[in-house]
């Protein structure tokens, strides 16, 4: 199942379904970073609210995008983490480190509008 | 059972004194000096100040209970009814301070002013007095060991219901301002009320739409090393939620252990005290407080 790329204004948004197979992951990464630097994207949502679990190859591949989506120049925000996987994953030691993170997906907008707003 | 006195004895005078009837003619004497005995009793308690916490009628109302459940428990080797009865005493008595030292003093008490009572009668006899004795001491040790046990499993009830109060107090959410949450923490807390925190903590970030979290730990005396952790753990599980956390009321104990075990605390926002860490709060919210008049 190909994980959808949106544009929006200067933002591109993906949106995970639940589920998605190893090989679904790697064709969403190399999407992002192909088409943020197509689109001259400064930002990219990641949405993952529909995953109610998150192994560890997943957290990985969302930590590689952020780090990817940097050097090509924009920054990502991860949206829609639920409370339980939250949990899960910082028991299993996978934080996101220096990846921005926001409750949904309009909460990710105000705050990549907020910062953008500021630095123009 | 054996006797101590190697000479011989008639058939009937052997019968006359098996330990039961030894018992009996106790009990007897007991029974007959009981007014005299009980007081005697009293005023070696007021004289060792135990029971300070209560006045002198209900210390001679406990007594006479006391000394008849003694009496009783001497006579038929029944000890249910007078542990029934110390866990009783211990129930009305624990709540106003009586202390476990006094208790088993007061029984140690009863228990040497009878013996001397003893003394005084077969005095003359000193054969007799040993068989008395031989008879009365494990009986008299037997009770004031249940009125102990009795006292410190009632002390033990009463502990392990106030742990579960504490564990069932509920840990309570609350929104201060829009998109400010602040969870107040007390008492004790062990990993399974830590995870119960934290799943509270993480859904209320959920519907509130918090921003920012303030978790007061003033009330929280100790913390170990798995609970340091999970304090770290949910602060990290927020900041996924898109939240950042504030930790206030750290005291210089729980700092000191914190350092001293080495929890990774880089990640953690730690303010002082809870009202500066809701004004820090206000500051990330863009939230300005001020006073338009002096307060009346």
């Amino acid at each position: 199942m190909e994980v959808p790329i949106l544009k929006q204004g200067a933002f591109l948004i993906a949106t995970f379904q639940a589920a998605l197979s190893d090989a679904d992951l790697n064709q969403l990464r190399m999407g992002l970073v192909q088409q943020v630097v197509k689109f001259r994207s400064r930002a990219v949502i990641v949405d993952v609210t529909a995953m109610d679990v998150m192994d560890s190859f997943a957290s990985r591949t969302l930590r590689e995008i952020a780090h990817m989506i940097r050097l090509r120049g924009a920054e990502t925000v991860i949206v829609g983490i639920q409370p339980e996987v939250a949990f899960a994953m910082v028991q299993l030691g996978l934080t996101l480190e220096g990846v921005a993170t926001a409750l949904d997906l309009e909460e990710g907008l105000a705050y990549l509008n907020e910062k953008f707003k500021t630095t123009n | 059972m054996a006797k101590r006195d190697g000479t011989f004895t008639s058939p009937e005078l052997k019968q006359a004194e098996e330990p039961s009837e030894l018992l009996r003619e106790l009990v007897a004497h007991l029974r007959q000096n009981r007014t005299q005995l009980r007081e005697e009793w009293v005023v070696r308690i007021t004289e060792t100040r135990l029971l300070t916490a209560m006045t002198k009628e209900e210390i001679f109302a406990e007594a006479t209970s006391v000394y008849d459940s003694y009496v009783e428990a001497l006579e038929t080797e029944a000890f249910e009814a007078l542990q029934a009865y110390a866990r009783n005493l211990s129930e009305r008595i624990i709540p106003r301070g009586v202390e476990t030292h006094e208790v088993v003093g007061i029984v140690l008490l009863l228990r040497d002013v009878l013996a001397r009572s003893l003394f005084a009668k077969y005095q003359t006899d000193f054969k007799k007095l040993n068989r008395i004795l031989d008879a009365y001491e494990p009986a008299a040790n037997r009770i004031a060991n249940t009125v102990a046990v009795g006292f410190v499993q009632e002390r033990e009830r009463v502990i392990r219901q106030q742990q579960e109060a504490i564990r069932e107090l509920s840990t309570p959410v609350l929104q201060v301002r829009e998109r400010l949450l602040i969870l107040p923490i007390i008492g004790v807390i062990d990993p399974q009320r830590a995870r119960q925190l934290t799943e509270q903590l993480l859904r209320g970030i959920r519907t509130n739409r918090a921003k920012v979290v303030v978790i007061d730990i003033t009330g929280v005396a100790a913390m170990d090393v798995t609970v340091a952790n999970h304090l770290v753990q949910t602060v990290e599980a927020s900041r996924l939620l898109g939240a950042t956390v504030i930790v206030t009321g750290l005291s210089p104990e729980i700092a000191q252990t914190l350092v001293t075990i080495g929890v990774d605390l880089g990640k953690m926002n730690t303010v002082g005290d809870l009202q500066g860490g809701i004004e820090q709060a206000e500051r990330l919210l863009g939230y300005k407080v001020e006073t338009l008049a002096e307060p009346r």
